[in-house]
């Protein structure tokens, strides 16, 4: 069964544009965000992505923008608290990565 | 400027270091790594599982052997090692504070600043007369692959996602669409069930002996149930539960367990009302923390349902609370 998540939500945006097509963003992603068909690659489904960056840190032509994240409930409260953004240092107490 | 391409600089006292002696280690996967794997999996002293960054000789590999990078956390050295059993290799071991590689990837302790660094302290460029580094897909968000060509020489290849696909990802020279994904089946999911148990145990598990002390026998149960809902019905049951949103499907969790000890548990429609309130979004709370150890959800994603399941946790809670509180007084 598959698991998605929210919908309409992701933050990725590919410049076509600036793409080169050399199919790094395809390589990279762990959700097959990208596919690449004549020299440019294209997102397939926005709603799979899962922001973690890899994709926009490995294109050489900065044609990928995505606001990095964890998406992780636990860093979201520990940012909120220390009033910084989503932080996933929990410490040396080992509950989360 | 795009937000993760930092500006990386090396120090000029760290490009030209004299390799130091490197390790030799096996891949065998003994006893003693069965039981430190699973002590880390419950969270028993789990920041000791921290290997020495550096490089090592896997058997007695020749220069044009490969380089295999890795975090320098137990239970990512030993998947990448005996999954490379009767092969000769060398792993160049990242400090990433003994955190895996992709939440390391993810700090960017995982990272081109880092795999710069060692490859460049440990002399690597002397060892091997290649200039490949094999990472696992899962250390791309930490990587800037062209930044650590123009740094250190080194071409990144991205090797698959996970470490036992290592021997047909050799044999093959490349992976297989299939090898680059990431999935969440249940032996993923519940393998990471423990932590939170462990985590949100540790509240609950006295605020449910605290309330069976002060006689509150059922509600000790509920307590419980809601522990056992998010942390472990959660993970078990993550694609049948209804609905995309973590707190939802927690919430479900929650109403269904809330229910089934309601089935031994004699009260008014109001009080398990009141109690399907609260236990329910306590099981709520602790599902969506489950968003943290899945493989898919996004921070978007996870601000945008939070910023409605934080204010509906505590509403539930404070009518359910009020609820029971007036039913006691009439």
């Amino acid at each position: 069964m598959k698991l998605e998540y929210l919908r309409g939500v992701s933050t990725l945006k590919l410049d076509v544009d600036k793409c080169i097509g050399c199919g790094m963003c395809a390589v990279v992603c762990p959700h097959a965000v990208f596919k690449v068909e004549n020299r440019k690659a294209a997102i397939t489904d926005a709603d799979l992505c899962m922001e973690c960056g890899a994709c926009a840190g490995n294109c050489p032509v900065d044609a990928i923008t995505v606001k990095k994240g964890v998406g992780c409930a636990q860093a979201v409260r520990t940012g909120f608290l220390k009033g910084t953004e989503p932080d996933c240092d929990c410490g040396d107490d080992g509950t989360c990565c | 400027m795009n937000k993760n391409t930092q500006k990386v600089t090396l120090s000029p006292r760290l490009s030209a270091a004299r390799p130091a002696a490197i390790e030799t280690i096996s891949s065998d996967y003994t006893r003693a790594d069965r039981l430190a794997a699973w002590k880390a999996r419950w969270g028993i002293n789990r920041m000791a599982y921290r290997v020495k960054p550096g490089l090592y000789a896997l058997g007695s590999p020749a220069a044009n052997a490969p380089v295999f990078a890795t975090a320098n956390y137990k239970l990512s050295f030993d998947a990448l090692r005996t999954n490379l059993k009767g092969l000769t290799a060398w792993l160049l071991v990242l400090d990433t504070k003994g955190i895996n590689v992709w939440c390391a990837a993810g700090k960017g302790t995982f990272g081109t600043r880092e795999l710069a660094r060692v490859i460049a302290e440990t002399g690597l460029e002397k060892v091997v007369s290649h200039r490949t580094v094999i990472l696992p897909q899962l250390g791309a968000p930490g990587v800037s692959a062209h930044r650590v060509k123009a740094y250190t020489g080194f071409s990144v290849a991205y090797g698959p996602v996970r470490a036992e696909d290592l021997p047909e990802y050799l044999r093959l020279g490349r992976a297989t669409p299939e090898m680059r994904r990431v999935n969440f089946n249940f032996s993923d999911r519940m393998i990471l069930a423990p932590v939170q148990l462990v985590h949100f145990g540790r509240y609950l598990l006295p605020a449910a002996a605290l309330l069976y002390l002060l006689g509150y026998r059922a509600d000790a149960a509920y307590t419980l149930g809601a522990l056992f809902a998010g942390g472990a019905l959660v993970p078990a049951l993550l694609p049948w539960l209804p609905g995309r949103s973590f707190a939802v499907k927690s919430a479900a969790a929650g109403l269904l367990v809330t229910a089934l000890l309601a089935l031994a548990h004699d009260q008014s429609p109001a009080q398990f009302a009141a109690r399907a309130l609260i236990y329910g979004a306590a099981a709520s709370f602790v599902g969506l923390d489950f968003t943290g150890a899945s493989t898919y959800t996004s921070l978007s994603g996870v601000m945008k349902e939070m910023r409605l399941a934080m204010p509906a946790h505590a509403l539930a809670a404070a009518a359910g609370l009020i609820i029971l509180a007036v039913g006691r007084f009439l």
